[in-house]
């Protein structure tokens, strides 16, 4: 009901602005203008996770207005955090400890009813964990087929998207009323904390029942840069051997550059390193400055995690490695010697 | 309820995950004939979860795999009853006008509802076009709670623990049946099939429908304008040792 109410606001607004011939060309800088874009920011306790911040200049490509989401139990205090993103121009804001934990069965139905309340064109999420169970839920209640993983924003409903492991890139335009998209986090810089000056105003809450409870979490402590968003990655693959090999050779070497720590699917699956730690195309999407990997083969799986960081460096001892392909700097070598090697050096500089 | 479960495994043939793929020189998608296709890997996960919950002694009474797609979808149920399926439905869906991911949700809804059951899993993502959305759609659709990338499940009567893979670690939930359950890689190591269980899979019951018999609309919302090769990178060489190493990252600028 809604959305047909939208549609026709829509042809009367359009209606207004000109005779119907000149409707079909001026449709694009009509539509501009009418364009509007839910971001929905994520937040981890009471804290605005810029990680999700690429949704904001996801649709400020996109032209038009951009409004954030945020749901919670300290709400209205992130709402105010939020409120200076730049780029902003209104934070919807549901204080309701209810959506603390991200459960998708009350975000689901909270999102739809302030979807179709706001009218939005687009409604972009980053592509996490959280996005990722969250918007095609969300998408199937509104009937809508979502796009997974935006790279790029070609138009108001044409997006870029890469499919079979990053080894085809694929351009799809979309034919649904409202477009939902997650966004690659490596391909949109957050939008900035600071600048903005957007209004608050309390969205709707369905207050709908989860049936799902929340028990409990396990997040891997670190004092080192986030994984997604490090500026440099130290990742380690089946060639450590062992988990006491990859923890005495694998930390320091992140140390000495500052870096994150990554792993390859053998080296999570062996038990090397934590699962969350996994780079590929079922793991953690990476694009650092500086992405340093010993001991990774450089299978198509893992490639598709990481072949966009700005420099790859391996050190391998198969000289036939396809990891060599895609590496800037390839060092044919064992790791046992030239991983210490490289950090007593790195360390002394 | 009954607590008897009656399990749903969704399955989708795709290109092996050991192909690289080539793009076709029209542009206008991923080259697919001639190339080694299998059961899509985090679907074999599904199925063995299924298969385990039944030797754990849980209540399974059916499990039943589903597949949409062309005649040769046949030979991914086949290996799926193979690993321990009971039973499959092949969904026949051209192959030159494949179903989008809310396309499959809906058939999947209108097959759960019809074969009553109350625990489907499914695989995270496929990984020809990595959607990652059917689990969810569907458990939306349903209105069932949902558990995605699953590295643990456990059952107790009516209510289900799932242990599930996020960012930077695990959270584990609490939900009751009937619900939706997507398999990460962590959640088993899938069984070979062996070979009387392929012989015996032969006999096992294998259902041939349409979209028609289950009044879902096949019509797509998305439109391919192109697919193209990513850019190639080019490997920038090899350096003789440590300090080689150093002063060509120095000179990349990349420390």
């Amino acid at each position: 009901m809604l959305s047909i109410a939208k549609h026709c606001a829509l042809r009367a607004v359009r209606a207004r602005s000109g005779s119907p011939s000149l409707i079909a060309q001026s449709r694009s800088s009509s539509l501009t203008r009418l364009l509007s874009t839910l971001a929905i920011l994520e937040q981890r306790d009471g804290k605005l996770n810029t990680g999700s911040l690429g949704a904001v200049t996801a649709g400020q490509k996109l032209g038009g207005s951009v409004h954030g989401f945020v749901a919670g139990k300290a709400a209205r205090s992130i709402a105010e955090e939020a409120a200076k993103i730049k780029g902003l121009e209104k934070v919807l804001v549901v204080e309701n400890e209810s959506y603390e934990r991200g459960l998708p069965e009350n975000w689901a139905p909270l999102l739809v009813e302030n979807i179709k309340k706001g009218g939005y064109t687009h409604v972009i999420a980053a592509h996490s964990a959280f996005g990722k169970s969250l918007l095609p839920r969300v998408a199937a209640l509104l009937d809508v087929q979502q796009i997974s993983d935006v790279m790029a924003v070609e138009g108001e409903d044409t997006f870029v998207r890469p499919i079979y492991a990053g080894n085809a890139i694929l351009t799809v335009q979309s034919s649904d009323p409202t477009k939902l998209l997650t966004v690659r986090q490596t391909s949109f810089t957050p939008a900035e904390t600071e600048g903005g000056s957007a209004s608050i105003e309390d969205a709707v809450d369905p207050k709908a029942e989860s049936p799902t409870e929340w028990v409990s979490e396990n997040l891997a402590k670190s004092d080192r840069p986030e994984l997604a968003s490090a500026e440099r990655v130290v990742s380690g693959g089946r060639g450590l051997k062992s988990k006491e090999e990859f923890d005495r050779l694998i930390p320091p070497l992140a140390d000495a550059l500052g870096a994150a720590i990554g792993a390859s699917r053998a080296a999570v699956d062996s038990g090397f390193a934590d699962n969350s730690l996994q780079v590929g195309q079922t793991g953690k999407n990476v694009a650092p400055q500086l992405y340093l990997c010993a001991g990774i083969s450089g299978a198509i799986q893992h490639l598709a995690g990481m072949k966009d960081s700005k420099v790859i460096a391996c050190i391998n001892k198969d000289p036939d490695a396809p990891i060599f392909q895609v590496a800037d700097v390839g060092l044919v070598g064992d790791l046992f010697e030239k991983v210490p090697e490289l950090t007593e050096k790195l360390k002394s500089q | 309820m009954s607590s008897k479960l009656r399990i749903l495994v969704p399955v989708k043939r795709v290109i092996d995950y050991a192909v690289k793929p080539r793009v076709k020189s029209d542009r206008t998608g991923v080259q697919t004939s001639g190339v080694k296709h299998s059961l899509n890997p985090f679907d074999e996960l599904s199925i063995e979860e299924a298969v385990r919950l039944r030797e754990r002694k849980q209540p399974v009474e059916d499990i039943l795999t589903v597949s949409a797609g062309p005649a040769k979808c046949v030979d991914t149920l086949r290996t799926a009853m193979a690993m321990g399926a009971d039973r499959s439905i092949h969904v026949d869906v051209p192959e030159d006008k494949p179903l989008e991911p809310l396309g499959v949700a809906k058939l999947l809804k209108a097959i759960a509802e019809k074969e009553q059951s109350n625990l489907i899993i499914l695989g995270k993502q496929a990984i020809d076009d990595d959607s990652g959305q059917t689990g969810q759609m569907l458990a939306g659709l349903l209105n069932w709670p949902q558990a995605t990338q699953a590295s643990k499940v456990d059952i107790s009567g009516n209510e289900i623990t799932v242990t599930r893979e996020v960012d930077g670690g695990v959270e584990t939930l609490v939900t009751k049946l009937p619900m939706i359950i997507t398999t990460d890689l962590r959640l088993n190591e899938p069984r070979y099939a062996s070979l009387p269980n392929i012989m015996k899979a032969k006999k096992k019951k294998l259902d041939k429908k349409s979209l028609a018999d289950y009044g879902v609309d096949d019509k797509p919302r998305l439109k391919t304008i192109r697919v193209e090769e990513p850019p190639v990178r080019q490997g920038g060489g090899k350096v003789e040792d440590v300090d080689g190493m150093i002063s060509k990252l120095k000179e990349l600028g990349a420390i």
